[in-house]
């Protein structure tokens, strides 16, 4: 069924079902490649250990960006359009971890152009190691004429 | 420690302004939604995003992916950096190893199959020595502009990098 989630639908408080994934190096090394991230401390062990000084290769930000896309999206359907994200590198994850993403709505507002955004909190955390935060800001459709696809210009500030 | 001339110069300038190697295609789209396990149908299905997006578009995120080298290509002989500037300071202040600790992506025109993305990196600031679990160096922030061949904004990104040494 297609989701299709709408301005009144959300509100601050509200949690996002979370998310869990076992991380392989598959997982890793794909996800370098898929963002054409060649660098070694991501498909390479023995550099990773002994040039980063890390434990193993471990997820590149560019993926994990794909990954709270994919989390946000899940949550919102094909309308939702995002307008901004900041992330926060605290640790990295690494194969034969089980990562999981979880999400709070910190905030709703319409601005002055009448585009609805919810503002959430994303981390994505092996089991109580926090590994990156998300400040996500995504806009969905005030009502089921709104697409937020279709603004430009000074109808979108995202 | 003051910050060397050569660095000091290249705060608030364009430092590297660039095409992409090649224009925005699905494959890169479907395989970076299946590393993922994104079933947006606005990437999967044409009819979806025709009447959505007008069209196919790429997952907003991608947008730094298109702009990464290929690692290998004829004829050249020094490998092309993503991020150049990030590894110009790496080189120029001397620190051997560095990490992103914070990344900002503010999303524009959507980016849609076919585009031909420009980037522009400026360097806004460079910290004085910081020392971390990780060693001693600097912080740097650096910013990344893409349009596409309309000239139309597609995204921001500001990158914050720590250049360091380890154990030092």
């Amino acid at each position: 069924m297609a989701v299709n989630l709408m301005a009144g639908q959300i509100e601050a408080g509200q949690k996002l079902e979370p998310l869990a994934y076992d991380v392989t190096a598959t997982t890793v090394i794909l996800g370098a490649l898929a963002s054409r991230d060649w660098r070694p401390m991501h498909h390479d062990r023995d550099f990773a250990i002994n040039r980063n000084g890390t434990r193993d290769i471990f997820m590149n930000t560019p993926n994990l960006a794909a990954w709270f896309e994919r989390y946000v999206t899940d949550w919102t359907g094909p309308r939702g359009r995002l307008g901004r994200m900041n992330f926060r590198m605290k640790d990295s994850i690494y194969p034969g971890e089980q990562m999981v993403f979880s999400g709070v709505v910190d905030k709703v507002e319409t601005d002055d152009a009448g585009c609805t955004w919810a503002s959430l909190s994303v981390d994505v955390s092996v089991g109580d190691r926090l590994c990156t935060s998300c400040a996500v800001r995504v806009a969905v459709p005030s009502d089921a004429a709104d697409n937020p696809w279709q603004r430009k210009g000074d109808r979108w500030k995202p | 420690m003051s910050l060397p001339d050569e660095v000091q110069s290249w705060i608030g300038q364009v430092r590297y302004e660039e095409a992409t190697e090649f224009p925005v295609e699905r494959g890169y789209i479907h395989t970076t939604c299946s590393s993922v396990e994104n079933g947006n149908p606005l990437f999967w299905d044409d009819a979806v995003a025709a009447e959505l997006t007008g069209g196919p578009i790429a997952p907003p995120t991608m947008i730094s992916v298109w702009f990464r080298p290929h690692h290998w290509a004829p004829g050249r002989t020094v490998q092309a950096q993503p991020l150049q500037v990030h590894f110009d300071l790496k080189e120029t202040l001397g620190l051997p190893e560095a990490v992103m600790s914070d990344n900002e992506i503010i999303f524009y025109e959507p980016v849609r199959p076919g585009d031909r993305l420009v980037t522009r990196q400026i360097l806004h600031s460079v910290s004085e020595p910081k020392t971390t679990k990780l060693g001693t160096g600097r912080f740097w922030v650096i910013e990344v502009e893409y349009l596409n061949q309309d000239q139309e904004l597609v995204a921001k990104e500001m990158y914050t990098g720590f250049g360091y040494k380890r154990g030092a």
